[in-house]
């Protein structure tokens, strides 16, 4: 064992120096004139050649290297790998902007996405790596005997994954037009030809050794903008234990700004603004026409006035974005009410819990944030991306500290994040705000441009008030190397990291799918005589038709596309863990227990996303379908219904049914125990 | 196929250590943050309590979890000989 894992040290170990030399050079080009967008380009080039480069050594035509990378991967490397697959453009980029803008609140993803592998190391990778097949769908099929199983699983399968992995597409369209200016659509394609080059040719096999690089890069690149943040603030560059002390000054910087008039009048001003927008919503459709001849009139009375060029533009603007129909103002207006209503609410400090009314603690937010975690774990332990990794290590024993691993590896993560919000919000709060107007620093703009950062000097007093700023989560992460005021290639670093977590979790994602479809219901459902040869073929053929579809979606720019991730958590969730779990550790569940506690708990989860999210689905013609939550419950923790529907039909329909035959009894057996091990 | 005691007796410490293992997780995760606010009281690093749970405690606390689990489970699968042998594929 330790013999073989010595070359890949090796491997691995000199490949990280080769990254660190690159960046070093590249710094020094951008000290001797190169110009950003080639370092942009450096980065994003030499790191998909370099992804290519072990898809294609890794290329392979075994069917078990294919599926199952040849079930040789140590622990260490799986585990790397696992936090690759895991870490997606979503934890990369979105989480430290979503605990700036929610403090504490934001922290039930830290906990639910770290929380979720004690759930897959003590109740399913050591069973899944015992059992050794291909894939979660094969495992339902082996315990709750049969195809019905098999397929809900697979339906399930691609449900969660297919949004997920559109989401990583539409990451590496983003990153890629941001950073080294192509066009967003090109972004989306140059992405599927990355994500393909590594897992077309070797499958499972390479998509693990890609990642395992993928892991390094994005790595470094999470960490070296804040070590050196932290470093510069406090003079310790550590940010996992500085940020302590930061926090401290954040909190005494709210105290102080908070209450500042100029703040307090800018809230207000916002706040005024929203119930302005309220009334217009209410005298629809008079307030519309009205609405117009008042830009209509005030054009006019600047044009005479010989004003300013710049503010007539402005509000023909605004007259020109003006709907046309009653439906659509309405939507329009409140979606602005909105935006003012949240610049002008009351801010919460940092590290309070649950903020309610006069300091109180807000019970549904503690509902809320308590039943997302459970959602975010219970969706961890059941997405079958991750699950599949478990497959691959070489023993029982290895998949248990794979586990270990995994969690190490992508703890050095999400450890940082709230790092990052809190230096981001100090040098904000300390720095930027209450700056001049007119002097504000270069990544303002630039952000400001492309609709990340916006502005607005709603009390007219030249100066940048609180209130007055509205980050895009996204942007935390992008600027903060330009917050530091460091070089530019840490910003290209950071790029290339972005890109490298988006590109790790759409390879796992998108041979997850494909390996449902060939291996699940191709080769298991219809031609169970289907030679090796054509079975890969099947396979591959599948993971570009699949590929091409979900950059397809990306590429028209889905706008609730974000908010769907978090879907996939609840709906994996309800659809699998019941089945996995009451399936290794209760014997007497019986297939047909199984298969309709994973159909209603999918069930009820749809069922309670759509009615609480939507309230008409035009596509489909249906209207005033929105209900209340229950218990004050968002969409985004569906799964907490779901779950708990699942577990309840499995163990009613099973206990009114059979108890499963001897064989099944055995088969749990025999998962339970290591020694015995089936040919 | 028949089970011998000492398998028996192999699953029920299995499920016994997941058990506590799982309280332990239970507490970490929901009691403590359902009390995060009455914790802000302390202070660790400079973080208030409940803050530093979230962010780093409760992590590291399932770090720790899975660790032991690994170690006392391949411990226990040495000790009632129902070990693979590396490599067994």
């Amino acid at each position: 064992m330790a013999d073989y894992t010595v070359p890949l040290r090796r491997y691995y170990g000199s490949y990280t120096a080769g990254f660190f030399v690159v960046i070093v050079a590249l710094a020094v080009l951008e000290r001797y004139g190169m110009p950003p967008r080639w370092i942009g380009y450096s980065f994003l080039f030499l790191t998909i050649f370099l992804y290519a480069t072990i898809g294609v050594l890794a290329r392979t035509a075994s069917v078990s290297e294919y599926y199952v990378a040849g079930r040789r991967v140590p622990a260490v490397f799986n585990g790397m790998a696992t936090g690759a697959d895991w870490m997606s453009s979503a934890s990369f980029m979105g989480l430290a902007g979503t605990l700036y803008l929610s403090g504490y609140q934001g922290l039930a993803y830290v906990m639910g996405w770290t929380g979720g592998y004690v759930l897959v190391a003590l109740l399913l990778a050591p069973y899944l790596r015992r059992f050794g097949q291909y894939t979660i769908p094969d495992f339902l099929a082996a315990r709750y005997g049969g195809n019905r199983a098999r397929l809900v699983g697979v339906f399930a399968t691609v449900l969660a994954s297919f949004v997920y992995v559109v989401a990583q597409i539409y990451g590496v369209g983003l990153i890629t037009s941001r950073f080294v200016g192509l066009q967003f659509e090109i972004g989306v394609f140059v992405g599927l030809a990355g994500i393909l080059v590594c897992s077309f040719l070797g499958g499972m096999r390479a998509v693990t050794w890609t990642q395992v690089a993928q892991y390094t890069i994005l790595i470094v690149a999470y960490l070296v903008p804040v070590t050196i943040l932290s470093y510069q603030v406090t003079g310790v560059p550590v940010p996992q234990l500085t940020y302590g002390m930061v926090l401290q000054k954040v909190q005494s910087l709210e105290e102080k700004l908070f209450d500042e008039p100029a703040e307090v009048e800018a809230r207000r001003l916002f706040r005024e603004r929203a119930d302005g927008y309220h009334e217009r919503i209410l005298t629809l459709p008079a307030s519309l026409e009205e609405e117009r001849q008042r830009l209509s009139e005030r054009i006019n009375e600047l044009k005479t006035d010989n004003a300013q060029m710049r503010e007539v533009v402005a509000i023909e603007r605004q007259r020109r974005e003006l709907p046309t129909t009653s439906e659509a103002a309405r939507d329009y207006w409140e979606s602005l009410m909105r935006q003012a209503a949240q610049r002008g609410a009351e801010p919460e400090h940092h590290v309070t819990a649950y903020p309610g009314e006069g300091g109180a603690v807000n019970d549904t937010a503690r509902l809320n944030f308590l039943t997302l975690v459970f959602c975010l774990m219970v969706g961890t332990a059941a997405l079958p991306h991750v699950l599949m990794r478990y497959y691959t290590t070489p023993s029982v024993r290895e998949a248990r500290n794979s586990v270990f691993w995994s969690l190490l590896f992508i703890l050095v993560l999400y450890l940082t994040a709230p790092a990052y919000a809190v230096f981001a919000k100090y040098e904000i709060y300390s720095t930027l705000v209450g700056s001049s107007m007119a002097q504000l620093p270069v990544w303002v703009n630039a952000w400001g441009k492309i609709g990340l950062v916006s502005i607005e000097d709603v009390n007219g007093d030249g100066i940048l008030q609180l209130a007055e700023l509205s980050l895009n989560p996204d942007v935390i992460l992008l600027a903060t190397p330009e917050i530091a005021g460091l070089p530019y290639v840490i910003s290209g670093l950071v790029a290339a990291g972005a890109l490298a977590a988006a590109l790790s979790t759409a390879d796992g994602l998108l041979l997850t799918i494909a390996s449902a479809l060939s291996h699940d219901v191709y080769y298991k459902v219809f031609r169970p005589n289907a030679t090796t040869q054509w079975r890969l073929v099947v396979s591959k053929s599948l993971l570009l038709v699949v590929a091409v579809l979900a950059a397809t979606v990306a590429s028209q720019k889905p706008a609730t596309i974000l908010f769907m991730v978090a879907w996939a958590f609840s709906l994996a969730g309800s659809a699998f863990f019941p089945a996995l779990i009451l399936g290794i550790f209760w014997k007497r569940a019986n297939p047909t227990g199984a298969v309709s506690g994973m159909v209603i708990g999918l069930l009820v989860t749809i069922y309670y996303m759509v009615r609480v999210q939507f309230d008409t689905i035009p596509w489909l013609g249906i209207n005033g379908i929105g209900m209340e939550p229950w218990l004050g419950i968002q969409s985004t923790s569906a799964g907490v219904w779901g779950v708990a529907a699942g577990f309840v039909t499995i163990i009613v329909v099973s206990l009114c049914g059979k108890p499963p035959s001897k064989e099944t009894q055995d088969f749990v057996e025999s998962v339970r125990y290591p020694e015995f091990e089936r040919p | 196929m028949r089970l011998a005691q000492k398998h028996r007796d192999y699953w029920l410490r299995n499920l016994k250590l997941t058990a506590a293992l799982l309280t332990i997780w239970f507490v970490v995760t929901f009691v403590v943050s359902y009390f995060a606010r009455d914790l802000g009281a302390f202070t660790v690093l400079g973080f208030p309590l409940g803050f530093y749970m979230g962010a780093q405690g409760a992590p590291l606390i399932y770090v720790l979890i899975i660790w032991w689990y690994a170690r006392y489970m391949n411990h226990l699968d040495r000790e009632y000989g129902v070990s693979e042998v590396d490599g067994d594929e």
